[in-house]
C-alpha cells in the first residue's frame, strides 16, 4: 500500500483514460497547462473542458478575474485561440463589438465567412455584479454569442470578498461571521433566471464534476443562433476553505443536494438534466467547507428548507412529476 | 483641387457625413445631448442603406467604447461619439485603445460636467481625458468638424500611428448649428482614406492573446513604448493634414495663427469661440493694437515646438480656459506655462476662465481679457501675485 500502490492505480487509471477518453473527447488542449491556478481549482478545470467543447474556431473575450490573471501573465499565455481581455465589467460589450465587426466585414466582403464563434468568459463578480448591465444589454440586443460564467461564489482573485453570488451564511473576507454577523446575509442571486428573463434561446447550468454534460451544453450554446448563457459552478478550494482533492466531489454534492441543480432552458422550455427524487442533505455538501463551519443548526435548517423549496419549483418548471 | 458641392449642414450631420464617407464598419453609441443628432443621422444612414455598417445601440457609453475596442481589435473601422458625462463614463475604457493601440475614432460634442446638470458647452469633459493617450484635435466650425473627422481616420489607422483619436466639436455651437460647407465626392474621400488593415486582428487562423497581464518587470517598458510611439504621431498628424490640404485645399496645423504678424500681445483659444476671438482681434487691430490670435488645433500630443515658435516674439500671452482645474486655475494655462518654463525668452502668461456651462463669450469678453491682462502684467512687474480670473461672473 502507500505511495507505490497510489502510483500503480494512477498509472493504471491513466492507461485506461488514454484508451477511452480520446474516443469521446478531443485530446486537443486549447487552454494549455503551465498557468498559475491554485491546486484543485474548479474554474481552471471547467475552462479546460469548455475549451475542448469550443474547438479552435472561436474568439474568446475574458473579463478581469482569476481566469485572466492565471493564464496571461506577460510574456506567457495559456490560450491557443484568439483571446482578448480589456476590463472587468465589459466582457459582453467587447464581445458585441467583435461579433458586429465580424458580421460587417463578412457582409462587406473584407473577410471570408468561416463561421467563427464568439465566447465570453467571466467570473460571478464580472457577471452578476459589475458586468450585469453589459451582459443584459448584449443579451437584449441578440448578438450571436456564448457567455460562460464561472461561478466560484465570491471575488476570489482579490481575496475572497463577497459577491451577489455568495451563498447565504458563507464566510467571506467582506462578509465575515462575527458576534453580529452570520456571514453572507443575503441569498444567492439567481443569474440563470435573469438570463431566462431576457428570452434568449439558450440558458444552462453546468459543473466540471459532470464534464460530458458541461461539454454538451457548451456545444449546444455555441451552435444555437443568438445569445446563449451557461452558468458553470466552479468549486474554489482557496476561497471555500475546502480540501483541494474534494473539488470534484463538492461539485457533485452541490448537484445531488439540490444546491446547484443542472438544467437547461431551451427557448423557454425547462429541462432538468439530473433529477434526484431524494436530495442529499445540504449538510453533506457544506461540511467539508470551512466557509460554512460557523453556521448553527437552525441556519443550516433554514438553508435546507430554501434549497428544497427552490428545487421543487425548478422541478415544476421542468414538468417533472412528483 | 477637386470640385466640391457647397451645402448647408448642421455640425452633427457634417460629422455623420464624414463617417459615412469613411465607410465605417461598426458604430457603437449611446445617446447624450448634444451629441444625439450625430447618432440619429448615422442610424438613418444605416437604416436607409446609405452606410453599410453594424450600428450597436449599446446600453451605456462604457459599453459603447468597449464595443468599439472589440470591433477595432477584430479589424473593423469603428466610430463612436459622446459628450460630457458620457465621456466621463467611458473614462476607464478610454485607456484600453490607447494602450492596446486600437485606432478608434470618436467625436466629442464638448459639454460641461455635473453638478449642477448642464447640457451646454465647455471643455471640462475633454480636459478630464487629456492624459489618456488619445490624439485630441479641435474644430472651430462645421467644415473643420467634417475635415478633421476624415483626417482622424487616416491618422489613427496609419500603421505607424495606431492610436485612437478624438475630434472635439463644441456642443451646440457646432453640433446644432447649420453652416455652409463644402462636401467632397465619395470617390475623393475614398482616395484619401486607405482601406483599413489592422495588423493584429483577432483571427482563429492566427491566434493572438491581447490585453495580457503586465507584471512590474514588463509594465514600465510597455508604458515607455507607448509614450515614444505617441510622441512620434506628431509628424504623421502634420503630414496627414498637409496631404488633406493638397487634396481638398483646406490646410490645418497643430497651432494656427491669426493676424500674428508683429503681434506683441497674443490671445490663445481652443474650439468654436476662436471665431468670435478673431472678430475681437480684427476690432483691436483696427484700433491699431498689436494683437493676434493663436488657436490650438491639436491638444494631444501637445505641439511644443509649434507653440513655442508661435509665441517666440510675444510679450503677453492671454490664455482662455473653458474649464476649471479646481485649486489650480485653468488646465490650458497651466500647460502653456509648463511648455514655456525652460525657454530663455518667454511671454508673460495671463490666464482667464470663461465660457463655462455654455455661457457665451462675446467680442467684448475677449477685449476685456486683453485689456485686463495688460493691467495684470503691470501688477506682475510690481511683484504682485496674480490669480486666474473667472470672467463675466455676476456678483
Amino acid at each position: 500500500m502507500g505511495g507505490g500502490y497510489a502510483l500503480y492505480t494512477m498509472t493504471k487509471k491513466k492507461e485506461e483514460a488514454d484508451l477511452f477518453v480520446p474516443r469521446v473527447v478531443t485530446t486537443d488542449e486549447i487552454f494549455v497547462p503551465g498557468h498559475r491556478a491554485c491546486i484543485g481549482c474548479g474554474e481552471a478545470l471547467a475552462i479546460r473542458h469548455v475549451c475542448k467543447a469550443l474547438g479552435r474556431n472561436v474568439i474568446i473575450v475574458n473579463a478581469t478575474g482569476c481566469s485572466e490573471i492565471i493564464a496571461s501573465l506577460l510574456p506567457q499565455t495559456s490560450w491557443c485561440v484568439p483571446w482578448i481581455h480589456t476590463l472587468f465589467e465589459n466582457t459582453a460589450s467587447v464581445m458585441s463589438g467583435i461579433e458586429a465587426a465580424y458580421k460587417a466585414r463578412v457582409r462587406k466582403g473584407k473577410i471570408a465567412d468561416k463561421n467563427v464563434k464568439f465566447v465570453g468568459f467571466a467570473g460571478d463578480g464580472g457577471t452578476l455584479d459589475i458586468g450585469l448591465q453589459a451582459l443584459s444589454g448584449a443579451m437584449e440586443r441578440g448578438h450571436d454569442f456564448l457567455y460562460c460564467c464561472f461561478d466560484n461564489e465570491a471575488y476570489m482573485n482579490t481575496g475572497i470578498q463577497r459577491s451577489s453570488s455568495t451563498p447565504y451564511g458563507a464566510w467571506t473576507t467582506t462578509a465575515p461571521d462575527g458576534k453580529r454577523s452570520i456571514g453572507q446575509a443575503t441569498w444567492k442571486k439567481n443569474m440563470p433566471e435573469i438570463a431566462v428573463a431576457h428570452k434568449i434561446p439558450y440558458v444552462a447550468t453546468a459543473c466540471p464534476s459532470y464534464p460530458f454534460d458541461l461539454m454538451d451544453k457548451v456545444k449546444r450554446g455555441l451552435e444555437i443562433e443568438g445569445p446563449a448563457y451557461v452558468h458553470i459552478f466552479s468549486p474554489c478550494p482557496t476561497g471555500w476553505r475546502s480540501p483541494p482533492e474534494l473539488t470534484i466531489e463538492l461539485g457533485r454534492l452541490a448537484v445531488e443536494s439540490g444546491v446547484f441543480p443542472l438544467y437547461e432552458v431551451i427557448n423557454g422550455e425547462y429541462r432538468l438534466n439530473f433529477d434526484f427524487a431524494d436530495l442529499k442533505p445540504v449538510r453533506e455538501y457544506m461540511k467539508p467547507q470551512r466557509r460554512f463551519k460557523h453556521l448553527t443548526e437552525d441556519i443550516i435548517d433554514k438553508i435546507q428548507a430554501r434549497v428544497v423549496e427552490e428545487y421543487l419549483r425548478l422541478r415544476e418548471k421542468a414538468g417533472v412529476k412528483k | 483641387m477637386k470640385r466640391e458641392k457647397v451645402v448647408g449642414l448642421e455640425g452633427s450631420f457634417a460629422v455623420a457625413e464624414a463617417v459615412r464617407q469613411a465607410n465605417a464598419d461598426v458604430i457603437a453609441a449611446y445617446p447624450i445631448t448634444p451629441q444625439t443628432h450625430i447618432v440619429e443621422r448615422l442610424s438613418e444612414m444605416v437604416a436607409e442603406g446609405e452606410l453599410d455598417a453594424e450600428f450597436i445601440c449599446v446600453e451605456s457609453e462604457h459599453s459603447a467604447m468597449s464595443a468599439c475596442v472589440g470591433a477595432s481589435a477584430a479589424g473593423a473601422r469603428v466610430f463612436t461619439c459622446t459628450a460630457g458625462q458620457g465621456l466621463e463614463l467611458m473614462h476607464e475604457v478610454l485607456y484600453i485603445p490607447s494602450s492596446m493601440r486600437l485606432p478608434v475614432v470618436a467625436v466629442i460634442a464638448n459639454r460641461a460636467l455635473s453638478a449642477p446638470l448642464s447640457v451646454w458647452c465647455d471643455h471640462s469633459d475633454m480636459m478630464a481625458v487629456r492624459d489618456i493617450g488619445w490624439i485630441q484635435m479641435l474644430a472651430e466650425n462645421n467644415q473643420q468638424a467634417f475635415d478633421l473627422t476624415l483626417c482622424a481616420y487616416r491618422i489613427a489607422e496609419d500603421s505607424e500611428v495606431l492610436f485612437p483619436a478624438m475630434v472635439h466639436i463644441d456642443g451646440f455651437y457646432l453640433s446644432h448649428v447649420i453652416e455652409d460647407m463644402s462636401l467632397p465626392e465619395d470617390e475623393e474621400v475614398a482616395g484619401f482614406i486607405p482601406e483599413y488593415e489592422y495588423p493584429f486582428t483577432l483571427d482563429p487562423d492566427n491566434p493572438v492573446s491581447m490585453g495580457c497581464y503586465g507584471p512590474p518587470f514588463i509594465y514600465p517598458e510597455a508604458k515607455k513604448a507607448q509614450e515614444v510611439a505617441f510622441e512620434n504621431t506628431m509628424s504623421k498628424i502634420i503630414k496627414t493634414w498637409k496631404a488633406f490640404g493638397d487634396r481638398f485645399g483646406r490646410y490645418y496645423a497643430p497651432v494656427e495663427k491669426y493676424r500674428m504678424e508683429d503681434a506683441k500681445i497674443a490671445l490663445l483659444t481652443m474650439g468654436s469661440c476662436s471665431e468670435t476671438a478673431m472678430l475681437a482681434i480684427d476690432e483691436l487691430r483696427a484700433k491699431g493694437e498689436d494683437v493676434g490670435l493663436i488657436r490650438l488645433r491639436l491638444w494631444r500630443p501637445f505641439p511644443f515646438k509649434e507653440f513655442r515658435e508661435a509665441v517666440k516674439d510675444v510679450e503677453v500671452l492671454v490664455v482662455l480656459d473653458r474649464c476649471v482645474s479646481f485649486g489650480m486655475g485653468g488646465p490650458v494655462c497651466s500647460e502653456v506655462k509648463a511648455a514655456l518654463y525652460d525657454q530663455q525668452k518667454k511671454p508673460h502668461v495671463v490666464g482667464f476662465i470663461g465660457g463655462l456651462g455654455g455661457r457665451d463669450i462675446l467680442i467684448e469678453g475677449f477685449e476685456y481679457m486683453i485689456r485686463s491682462a495688460l493691467e495684470k502684467v503691470k501688477a506682475i512687474k510690481r511683484g504682485e501675485e496674480i490669480e486666474t480670473e473667472m470672467i463675466g461672473i455676476r456678483e
